[in-house]
């Protein structure tokens, strides 16, 4: 199956070292998320996907082959920093750009027709693109990407700045994409937004890449934790010798009778007792009633958290990433 | 948004020729520019200035003070042929007209539309004004009345007024020069005149706008969107194709609208200035010019990101180009061989400026003018490579100003 591969890109700029060994794939037919702090070395790798940048070291193939110009010319890109002629009428900008992409003048001015109809800015198709609000320049941004129906979809935080139904409206257009098979790659700081669109997932820290996966595998860390709504965990806590607790507050909703019900978060470190969610509950039931038990999985902000901030040593952020296959 | 946003075809595009995409970004550049105001407005004054320039001109030196009217009366009016050659030969213009009596010409006076009536010959010259005789017709009239009394002395001695009159106006010094001055008029003079200021105008405001849009391109950013399909090289080829296009247009429009009103007006019928060659020269002149001040300006451009740095970017060049324009519109007017000036015609970067000029004035050779367009021509594939190289290091770096050497180091 047709992939992107980013293979070991490494780039420095002057004394900066933007990237370093950054590696991963995005599949045909994929919509893979890209996050990471500003100045991680999303924008920076992109860049070199498209060639605009030239990387130190490292290669980026498509179907195991290097990207070479032609390859390039099936991307649809959209650079960070948004690229418009500001006096250039909408309608003319896009079939300007199909042509640049080897389209036939009608082909091209169909897919203007089409992708300004499916973006909503039909009517905007004879004003020039600084006469159009920031969304809406967003959207013939997203609309230049597209019309020449690429290969390959490439794009550089699409949905800063968009109001919900421009979001929806774009989000619904990288799915449809996705689904005709094409690889779709895209970073976001709406990370809300990556863990619902994206099939898989990466996050990219100085340079490297330090998770990468689908969102469940990222999602289940070994360490697994449940939440208790019930009896307090001194009572009953201890006759589970594999489970420590992490968190334990009064429960909201108990009254006095029923005594010190409390919502508590216990972890289980050893990822292989398979029924220890079995043995908690029940020793939770001994002690009083549970109104509650639930896994709890950490969110990809908590991820994104743990991930970003950990001030690792240099012997583990040199280690390669954690790749989990599904 | 109802429509389905699959997509509309199955990939139709192809693989761009360099020359279709060259052809593509120049396309872009002439259309987008001959519609901006800039664009119609400064073609709009260049071509109504040399309009309104010419009729001027016109107006000013074409016809002259006008004709003096000049009445004889019956007495005199055999002499009427006689007088208007002695003032036509000495540069003043009359219209001479019989007026029947004394009556009519005392009328013709006081209503203005006799200037001076002619009343006698023989035996003096007796002329009648309204206030005072015009100071241009005084030596006329003193002069005809010299030439009355020598054909009456000639007369009676017994010989031919008639013979007499022709051998004197056949007496002229014949003068050898040791340098000979170039001939040259007033109409070539113009015409060297509008030369240089075209080209400098056209170069300079073509060239700036090769920068302009080249950083237009960074600022804006559509550069790197550009760049994922087209090569640097093709890129700044089509612009500079485009603009220079542009330019061309509005040169020859320029032209066009000059010749053609000096041709209307007839204001070159008495010039040796050989209106089409001059023109086409420098239609010549500004494709050269154009092609090299448009190559460094470009890559000079490349090197920085915002309009404001422009300016001071190009600024060594533009300061440069003023050079031999001033040398040429102060100088060769007046000196058309001025050594300072025809050497200078032959440097590239000063040339597409100042052979222009000197074709204008008649001082130019076939031969020099070739020889200067060859060194030019030979200039360019230096240009290219370099200016080439400038750009496609330096086109998609942003930020602060960058050094040409840097840019050569990164192409």
């Amino acid at each position: 199956m047709s992939q992107l591969s980013i293979d070991s890109l490494s780039k420095a700029y002057g004394p900066v070292q933007a990237l370093r060994d950054m590696s991963f794939e995005v599949r045909a037919g994929e919509i893979f998320g890209f996050v990471g702090s500003n100045g991680a070395g999303k924008s920076t790798t992109m860049r070199i996907v498209l060639g605009v940048l030239a990387a130190d070291s490292g290669e980026v193939r498509w179907d195991g082959r290097p990207l070479d110009l032609h390859v390039r010319r099936r991307i649809g890109y959209m650079p960070e920093e948004r690229g418009l002629y500001p006096r250039m009428r909408v309608g003319e900008h896009l079939v300007y750009l199909a042509r640049l992409h080897g389209m036939s003048r009608t082909a091209a001015v169909a897919a203007m027709e089409h992708w300004t109809d499916v973006l909503g800015i039909d009517a905007r198709r004879g004003d020039e693109v600084l006469k159009l609000s920031l969304g809406n320049q967003q959207r013939v941004q997203l609309a230049a990407a597209l019309v020449h129906s690429p290969d390959i979809l490439v794009l550089d935080e699409p949905f800063s700045g968009l109001d919900p139904v421009a979001v929806d409206v774009m989000s619904q257009v990288l799915r449809d994409q996705a689904a005709a098979g094409v690889p779709v790659m895209f970073s976001s700081h709406q990370l809300e937004l990556v863990e619902r669109l994206c099939d898989r997932v990466g996050i990219v820290r100085a340079g490297s890449m330090v998770a990468v996966g689908g969102i469940d595998e990222l999602r289940s860390t070994p360490e697994r934790r449940w939440e208790v709504d019930g009896p307090a965990p001194d009572d009953w806590l201890a006759r589970v010798p594999a489970a420590r607790l992490v968190s334990s507050e009064p429960a909201s909703g108990s009254s006095a009778g029923t005594g010190a019900a409390r919502r508590s978060v216990v972890e289980v470190a050893n990822p292989d007792l398979a029924d220890v969610d079995q043995e908690l509950l029940a020793a939770a039931l001994a002690a009083g009633p549970v109104r509650e038990f639930a896994r709890v999985r950490p969110s990809l902000v908590e991820l994104y958290r743990h991930v970003v901030s950990s001030d690792e040593s240099p012997a583990a952020s040199d280690r390669t990433p954690a790749e989990v296959t599904a | 948004m109802s429509t389905p946003s699959t997509r509309p075809s199955p990939a139709t595009t192809g693989e761009l020729s360099t020359g279709a995409a060259i052809r593509l970004v120049a396309g872009r550049e002439i259309s987008t520019r001959v519609r901006t105001k800039a664009f119609l407005w400064t073609t709009a004054l260049f071509v109504v200035a040399v309009v309104l320039g010419g009729v001027l001109l016109n107006a000013v030196s074409g016809q002259g003070p006008d004709a003096t009217h000049v009445g004889f009366t019956p007495d005199a009016s055999a002499a009427a042929s006689a007088f208007e050659a002695t003032a036509t030969g000495m540069g003043v213009t009359v219209e001479t007209s019989d007026v029947a009596d004394a009556a009519a010409a005392e009328k013709g006076l006081r209503d203005g539309d006799l200037d001076l009536v002619v009343t006698a010959v023989d035996p003096t010259l007796d002329v009648q004004v309204k206030a005072a005789v015009d100071q241009t017709m005084q030596p006329v009239l003193a002069a005809f009345a010299q030439q009355l009394a020598l054909a009456s002395a000639v007369t009676d001695l017994g010989g031919d007024p008639a013979d007499v009159s022709g051998q004197i106006a056949q007496a002229a010094p014949q003068v050898s020069a040791l340098e000979p001055e170039p001939a040259r008029d007033g109409g070539q003079i113009v015409a060297g005149y509008l030369a240089g200021i075209l080209l400098f105008i056209s170069l300079m405001t073509a060239g700036q706008l090769v920068a302009q849009g080249v950083v237009e391109e960074k600022s804006s950013r559509v550069v790197e969107l550009l760049l994922a399909t087209l090569r640097p090289a093709q890129l700044m080829a089509g612009k500079v194709l485009g603009i220079g296009v542009v330019g061309l247009l509005q040169v020859a429009l320029v032209v066009a609208a000059g010749a053609g009103t000096a041709t209307a007006l007839g204001l070159l019928d008495s010039s040796s200035l050989d209106l089409g060659t001059t023109a086409l020269w420098a239609l010549v002149w500004f494709v050269v010019g154009f092609a090299m001040y448009a190559l460094v300006l470009g890559a000079l451009g490349a090197l920085v990101s915002r309009q404001e740095d422009v300016g001071s970017v190009i600024g060594p060049v533009t300061t440069l180009m003023i050079v031999p324009y001033v040398i040429g519109i102060s100088i060769l007017p007046w000196d058309p061989t001025n050594s300072l000036a025809t050497s200078l015609s032959y440097v590239p970067f000063c040339s597409p400026m100042l052979m222009p000029m000197r074709i204008a004035l008649g001082v130019a050779e076939t031969w020099e003018v070739l020889l200067a367009l060859g060194l030019s021509i030979a200039l360019v594939p230096v240009l290219v490579w370099l200016a080439g190289r400038i750009y496609s290091g330096a086109v998609l770096h942003s930020g602060g100003r960058m050094k040409v050497r840097e840019a050569l180091r990164r192409a």
